[in-house]
């Protein structure tokens, strides 16, 4: 094993079709028209030393070492800011280039640290690299220069330290901050010599503007900018290529190691999601793997009131198989059931899928999805055909306008944001559709052109409104609806939002926005010519989830914007893995691929190769669930890789069920909160602990590697094999590969996958069967995946959560960037230095209005619960809407959800809940009750104890 | 009623103009004279800044260098008729330092009222617009190829060649850049114009955009310049008023407008691509090239940069015709070229006369030798970036390629006198030192090497290790010129060579590798 060489071709492709033919040192070369000369020589395989370019940054020409001289030119032109020409005659070595490059390598030495022995990168720093290879022998300007050695460090960033006297100015890590990450945090103050790197307004790093998303830290050729891991364990000696494991944008990372100790995370540059970009939790947020608060042993206990009690998996195993058996025996086959994670691989919900419905021989499965994403199958099932996002990410490229509603890119997927941020700052035009003012409608050269700050609740809404612009003012792309969808249907829904009572007038006042925003809003998305719709769980996350996606599906159909590339309507996923778990046969009605379990086809293919007869009823959803055990006949639950009790709505709901069960299995990492109501706990395995793959966003499935051994013992699919296997359905898969193979065996869409094939593709998109053997970046392209595309009544029907006197205003949920989920990893991780508490953000009036300042305690209550936080007073944030996020468990906003849910799917209204906020001194009865709990419950017994 | 003229022109301020002006009209109206004061630009004549000028039949008669002490004497002698007070000067156009010039360029530079558009007319003004109105844009451009004006920034290169680049770029817009930074030390031409002939600039520039299809136009000013950018100003109105700019100028079918814009300060930002950065609000920060501002320029879009001393020699090409401008100069340096003379120099000024004229005619007999009475040493042409010519080398024609032969820049024109007192290491340093204080620092053998130039400079000064010194600084030299993104780093390393190659005595007493062999 090595480590993973990326070659660096110094500018990036030139992406252009005509090819120019030119003489690099006596060889013919041809490459693309605008392509720079270092490229065409790095491609020829002829290496120009260069220190200021690198591929993923546009060429700037300052570091003077890429010289070249091409005949019958004067000069020594630099070969990265220089495009090949036809017929041009270049040399990449003569005497005269050696002696400047020479003398520009002195300079640069008589500028810095000259013990080598001290740098953190070794012989991985480029200056060092480049000073051997034009033959740096001395440095003859003396000591007693003016240098910048005693320049002071900056080490407030917990990841990364910046030494100054190691940077030579090149500015790659500014440009990196401004073009990949589109942050510009970084500027150069100062001139000339005194030119230096500087965070912010001089602030360092942790107070600046920095999201550390580490771009920079990845584009220093030299040590000044420097993962703190790498300076306190060395240069890593080997890398295994993997997945991320937080969010659904799936970005491909190197985990660099030396020995079983990764070291660092280094974004892959082939990464087809990320193309070797990274936000703060992927590339830093990884420590929790080795957390002290990690549980290895398996743990029993009998009632949750006692202390836990080490076991061995054996009798983990045993001790779960009779229990679910016993249960059985006395409520049911239907009284257990299992709740797959979009947290583990598709092999692993694929296996807990078939062990509910072949072992525990019910369809009582269901999926943290649920919880996020559910509307998002039923809308794009019912309209287009498949449950999936129409678009790859590169697409993005593509778009000349965004209509982004219901998602916060920039905290919740931050490397596609980027991507965003790109394509904005190239031209394309951006209309946000959100109750709060999110980064993206003002970031550094970037600007939305019109933000609709619609109230909470109210997307179907202003949808319609919508439509009903494009329809009566006759913006609708009749050529393509005539030739790709179902004109019935069209002609039905054109005559709906063509109703008067859905035009902007009428909506504008629901919504709480100007209808003349609506109307601006719908011709620009009309015009296109490319639109592409983003959305995300501020969408999906209502009673009306299911009716907003179907309502978004229609304007993409009326305005031909589906298709092709540049366009679509495109999920922001949440978790890692949430497309994957939903197509492995997550949810109680459907096997994998979507297709449902009253098909008695495709049970018939299932119950063939399984070997069991399997239910054709669909089994209960997670509610249901909860519901039944509190009747009495659900009583035991295997949970893995999830935390219900903080991240589903409606705490009080899920903990009494819980309590009301008999045995409650929970694998995870840690002791989570829903733990706290287990009999049982299996220790999880991280994703560097295994194989597998995750599917992202944009259906890309991806292998995620093992690149050290499972510190518990097993990885997940391992366990749920021997739960299996007790409950006398053995499983006999020898390595993750096997439960793909079966995957791909079974389910259409996935029938071109397997490890052998991701190996060789780097990565895939489903469908991947014989009509794609490569996979489908983009969807729809000469038809929908159902035939004709399907246009559906989006009546708006206001939340049952309604503003009161008791309950004035309307609370909505969210995540930040340095936090993930329910914060289990991120919080175990040095990402608490940016975001220690979840706060609750109101607006000065609303704050005025009842005494409360910034920082002060303030009770939230709804008609579900209460609980207490800290307030932050800002304008982002409409007068009557609060916001707050879900990371911390000691907020529980989730106490204050209620159970309301989408209509079709039972998707949870986390978005919308009628609230009131008052002033208070601190933590709520509840609060304290529940951390009590905690500490109860969370008690493991003594190993001497246990025997 | 009599027209007197006094200039208005910064370097005649400096010497007291204004008081000037207003003891003349105190005088005045105690002793009812009938006088008109008109504050006209400079002639270009320093040392005999301010200077009066009365209108008379005969032409303008001169007096000067007027003190406000001297007015009460004058008028005892019988001004605006007092031809023999001592300072008297008769004729101005007599006067032989203008007589010799050839002025297509500053023709109407102190001659005229700067921000009478009605004088401006009279005077010739605005038929190079009209005439490039009736040629059509495409001829417009040929016409200025054909002059064979190249630039007066700097680099020389060819004005038409330029803006028909820019006139074949596609571009959602175009802009006209003037680059009026003017920071070369001793130079003054920019300013003058300005100051004394504004609308000279303004036709010059709506010229280009009317020829490379620009609508909208930036003037770059030198942050020193309040009186040049205030006279700008006041000469943008007029001519918006007069309809000579906006929408419809010239009732010719096009529009331009222009604006001016104060510089940031730095010598660098003369640099045109930092010039750009500056104008987007950024930190002057030079540019690769390519691409070039003719295809990616202010904003992205094509533009049409050029030094004012350019723009404004276009009225005359197109006025006169491109022969007229052409038939004068020498080799491939067609045309006129306003030398600035300064520096320890007796007659320092604005000479404009046609290419050819030697070095040493321009420094011994035009400007008079030194100031100071003592020998002419060196003279460092082109501006700081320039080297230093020894009297050895006064028979240098002025001319670019005459000039470049000799490693020399003709620059923007200025020339820069020294008599026999100069340490030529001393120069040699602060031509090191003068980089590193302007340097933009964005690429390394300017931002590092002149730092450590400097240094090397200082260990030489100080006798320290002398060949090893030497050979470094040759190899600098070479780093920084070969090396340099742009001719800040690129050209430091000509006034450092031509001192240690005309002036080797300077850099030690004892034997230098060159002279030892
Ligand atoms: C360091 C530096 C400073 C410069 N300063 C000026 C200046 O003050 N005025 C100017 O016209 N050109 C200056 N130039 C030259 C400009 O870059 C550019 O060549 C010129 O404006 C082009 O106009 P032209 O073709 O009419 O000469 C400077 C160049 C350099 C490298
Ligand atoms: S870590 Fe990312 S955001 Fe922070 S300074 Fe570096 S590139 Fe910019
Ligand atoms: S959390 Fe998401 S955006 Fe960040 S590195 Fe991981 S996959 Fe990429
Ligand atoms: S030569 Fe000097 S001024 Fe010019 S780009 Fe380089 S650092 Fe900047
Ligand atoms: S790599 Fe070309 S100038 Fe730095």
């Amino acid at each position: 094993m090595t480590l993973i060489h990326e070659t660096d071709f110094g500018t990036p492709p030139a992406g252009s079709a005509a090819m120019v033919r030119l003489t690099i040192d006596g060889a013919s070369v041809s490459v693309p028209e605008a392509t720079s000369i270092l490229r065409a020589a790095m491609e020829a395989g002829v290496q120009i030393p260069k220190l200021c370019a690198t591929d993923s940054l546009n060429a700037f020409g300052s570091c003077r070492v890429c010289l070249v001289e091409i005949e019958g030119r004067g000069g020594l032109p630099a070969s990265c800011t220089t495009p090949v020409a036809p017929g041009i005659v270049v040399h990449t070595q003569t005497e005269r280039l050696s002696a400047v490059r020479r003398g520009v390598m002195e300079l640069y030495a008589s500028d810095h640290p000259r013990d080598w022995f001290s740098d953190p990168k070794q012989g991985a720093n480029e200056l060092f690299q480049v000073a051997a290879s034009v033959g740096l022998r001395e440095v003859r300007y003396g000591s007693d220069g003016c240098t910048h050695g005693a320049a002071a460090k900056d080490e407030s960033n917990p990841y990364f330290a910046f030494d100054p006297a190691r940077c030579i100015v090149c500015s790659r890590y500014v440009r990196a901050c401004e073009e990949t990450q589109g942050t510009y945090a970084l500027t150069i103050a100062g001139r000339g010599f005194d030119s230096r790197v500087s965070a912010g307004m001089e602030e360092g790093f942790l107070a600046s503007e920095c999201v550390s998303c580490g771009a920079c830290v990845q584009a220093c050729p030299t040590s000044a900018l420097i993962e703190k891991s790498v300076i306190a364990q060395g240069m890593p000696e080997h890398s295994v290529v993997t997945t991320c494991a937080y969010c659904g944008v799936g970005c491909a990372f190197k985990a660099e190691m030396r020995g079983e100790q990764v070291v660092r995370m280094v974004p892959w540059k082939d990464g087809k999601a990320n193309h070797g970009h990274s936000c703060i939790k992927g590339r830093f947020a990884w420590g929790y793997a080795n957390h002290r608060d990690r549980i290895l042993n398996p743990m029993v206990r009998a009632k949750i009131t006692d202390p836990w009690r080490e076991v061995s998996w054996a009798e983990a195993i045993a001790h779960t198989a009779a229990e679910f058996r016993r249960i059985q025996g006395k409520y049911g086959r239907g009284s257990v059931g299992g709740i797959t994670s979009s947290r583990c691989t598709n092999e692993e919900t694929f296996l807990v899928q078939k062990l509910v419905r072949a072992a525990f021989g019910n369809n009582n499965v269901d999926t943290c999805a649920r919880v996020c994403h559910s509307p998002t199958g039923y809308g794009l099932k019912n309209t287009f055909g498949t449950s999936a996002g129409t678009q790859d990410f590169d697409s993005v490229d593509q778009a000349d306008v965004m209509l982004v509603i219901g998602a916060n890119p920039t905290d919740a997927h931050p490397v596609f944001a980027s991507r965003m941020k790109r394509r904005l700052r190239a031209g394309a035009k951006l209309i946000v559709i959100d109750p709060r003012r999110i980064d993206l409608v003002r970031t550094p050269h970037v600007e939305a052109q019109y933000h609709l700050p619609i109230r909470p609740g109210t997307n179907v809404a202003v949808l319609d409104a919508i439509a009903h612009v494009i329809v009566t003012e006759g913006l609708v792309d009749e050529a393509f609806v005539r030739e790709r969808c179902e004109g019935e249907a069209f002609r039905r829904w054109a005559e709906f939002v063509a109703e008067a009572r859905n035009s902007p007038e009428a909506i504008g006042p629901v919504c709480g926005v100007d209808p003349g925003l609506i109307r601006a809003a719908a011709r620009l998305y009309a015009a296109g010519p490319n639109s592409a719709i983003y959305y995300g769980l501020g969408v999906t996350e209502h009673s009306q989830g299911s009716t907003s996606v179907i309502a978004l599906a229609n304007l993409a159909m009326a305005t031909g914007n589906i298709g092709r590339e540049g366009v679509g309507v495109n999920p922001l996923r949440g978790q890692n893995n949430v497309q994957g778990s939903c197509d492995m046969g997550s949810f109680p009605h459907e096997l994998s691929g979507y297709r449902h379990i009253s098909d008695g086809a495709t049970r018939a293919l299932f119950e063939a190769a399984w070997k069991v007869p399997l239910d054709a009823e669909p089994g209960l959803r997670i509610p249901n669930m909860f519901d039944a055990a509190v009747d009495g006949s659900f009583m035991g639950l295997y949970i893995q890789g999830e935390d219900i009790v903080q991240s589903d709505p409606d705490t009080h709901h899920v903990t009494a069920g819980l309590a009301a069960m008999e045995c409650v299995v929970v694998q995870d990492l840690f002791l989570n909160e829903t733990a706290q109501f287990a009999h049982v706990f299996l220790p999880g395995s991280s994703f560097l602990e295994k194989d597998g793959t995750f599917t992202n966003a944009e259906r890309r499935i991806q292998l995620v590697r093992r690149v050290m051994a499972p510190k518990n013992g097993y990885e997940d699919w391992e366990v749920t094999q021997m739960l299996a296997g007790a409950l006398g359905y053995p499983m006999h898969y020898t390595h993750a590969r096997e439960i793909m193979d079966e995957i791909a065996r079974l389910t259409p869409t996935f029938a071109g996958v397997s490890f052998a094939r991701l190996e060789e593709l780097g990565s895939v998109q489903w469908p991947c069967n014989e009509q794609a053997p490569e996979g489908t970046p983009v969807m729809h392209m000469g038809g929908f995946v159902r035939g004709k595309g399907r246009f559906l009544i989006t009546e708006y029907v206001p939340t049952d959560e309604k503003v009161g006197p008791r309950f004035p205003l309307l609370l909505t949920t969210g995540r930040i960037l340095t936090q993930y989920n329910v914060g289990a990893q991120t919080r175990r991780t040095d990402n608490s230095l940016w975001h220690d508490e979840d706060l609750l953000e109101i607006h000065p009036q609303d704050a005025e209005d009842r005494g409360i300042r910034e920082g002060d305690w303030v009770k939230l209550a709804s008609r579900a619960g209460a609980t207490s936080l800290r307030a932050k007073v800002t304008e982002r944030v409409a007068p009557g809407v609060v916001y707050t996020t879900f990371h911390h468990p000691e907020t529980q906003a989730n106490v204050i959800t209620t159970d309301y849910s989408d209509w079709a799917t039972n998707c949870p209204e986390y978005k919308v809940t009628a609230v009131q906020v008052s002033p208070t001194n601190g933590p709520t009865e509840w609060q304290e009750h529940y951390s009590e709990l905690g500490r109860a419950t969370r008690r493991i017994a003594p190993a001497s104890a246990a025997e | 009623m009599t027209r007197i003229f006094i200039p208005r022109d910064s370097a005649a301020l400096a010497c007291g103009a204004d008081e000037v002006a207003e003891a003349l009209a105190a005088q005045a109206r105690a002793r009812g004279l009938a006088l008109e004061i008109v504050r006209n630009g400079s002639r270009g004549m320093f040392w005999l800044e301010p200077l009066v000028e009365v209108e008379t039949p005969a032409g303008r008669i001169g007096y000067g260098p007027v003190a406000p002490e001297d007015v009460a004497g004058l008028i005892a002698a019988g001004f605006p008729a007092a031809p023999a007070h001592p300072l008297a000067l008769g004729p101005v156009a007599e006067i032989a330092f203008l007589k010799r010039q050839t002025r297509f360029t500053f023709a109407r530079c102190g001659l005229t009222d700067p921000l009478s558009l009605a004088d401006y007319r009279a005077h010739g003004g605005y038929r190079g617009l009209a005439r490039a109105l009736s040629l059509g844009a495409a001829e417009t451009v040929e016409e200025v190829v054909r002059s064979g004006l190249r630039g007066r920034g700097g680099a020389g290169f060819p004005t038409g060649v330029k803006w028909k680049t820019v006139r074949e770029a596609r571009g959602a817009r175009k802009y006209v850049v003037c680059n009026a930074d003017e920071g070369d030390s001793g130079t003054f031409a920019d300013r003058m114009i300005m100051e004394g002939d504004p609308f000279a600039l303004i036709e010059g520039m709506t010229i280009a955009a009317f020829a490379t299809g620009a609508a909208k136009g930036y003037i770059y000013v030198r942050s020193e310049y309040p009186d040049a950018i205030a006279a700008m100003n006041a000469a943008i109105g007029l001519a918006r008023g007069a309809g000579l700019l906006g929408p419809d100028v010239m009732a010719g079918g096009f529009a331009f407008d222009l604006e001016v814009r104060k510089g940031a300060g730095s010598y660098v930002c003369g640099e045109e691509t930092a010039m750009l950065e500056s104008l987007e609000g950024k930190r002057g920060m030079v540019r690769a090239k390519p691409p070039l501002p003719a295809h990616k320029g202010l904003f992205g879009q094509p533009s049409v940069i050029n030094n004012l001393v350019s723009f404004a020699s276009v009225p005359f090409i197109l006025a006169e015709g491109a022969k007229a401008y052409a038939d004068v100069g020498f080799g491939r340096s067609r045309g006129t070229m306003p030398i600035q003379l300064a520096g320890n120099i007796r007659h320092g000024g604005l000479y404009e006369i046609a290419f050819g004229v030697s070095l040493g005619e321009l420094i011994d007999e035009v400007g008079g030798g030194t100031a100071s009475g003592r020998p002419v040493r060196a003279v460092q042409a082109g501006g700081p970036l320039g080297a230093y010519f020894p009297r050895a080398l006064f028979d240098t024609p002025y001319d670019y390629e005459a000039f470049a032969a000799r490693d020399g820049l003709i620059g923007h024109g200025g020339l820069v006198v020294f008599d026999d007192t100069v340490d030529m290491a001393r120069q040699a340093r602060f031509a090191m030192e003068f980089c590193a204080l302007e340097s933009c620092g964005k690429c390394t053998p300017c931002r590092i090497g002149s730092v450590r130039g400097m240094e090397v400079m200082d260990r030489l000064i100080a006798g320290e290790n002398r060949s090893a010194n030497l050979a470094l600084l040759r190899d600098l030299c070479n780093t920084m010129k070969w090396g340099s993104l742009c001719a800040m780093g690129g050209f430091t390393p000509y006034p450092v060579m031509s001192a240690l190659t005309h002036f080797p005595e300077d850099f030690g007493p004892h034997s230098l590798p060159a002279a030892a062999e």
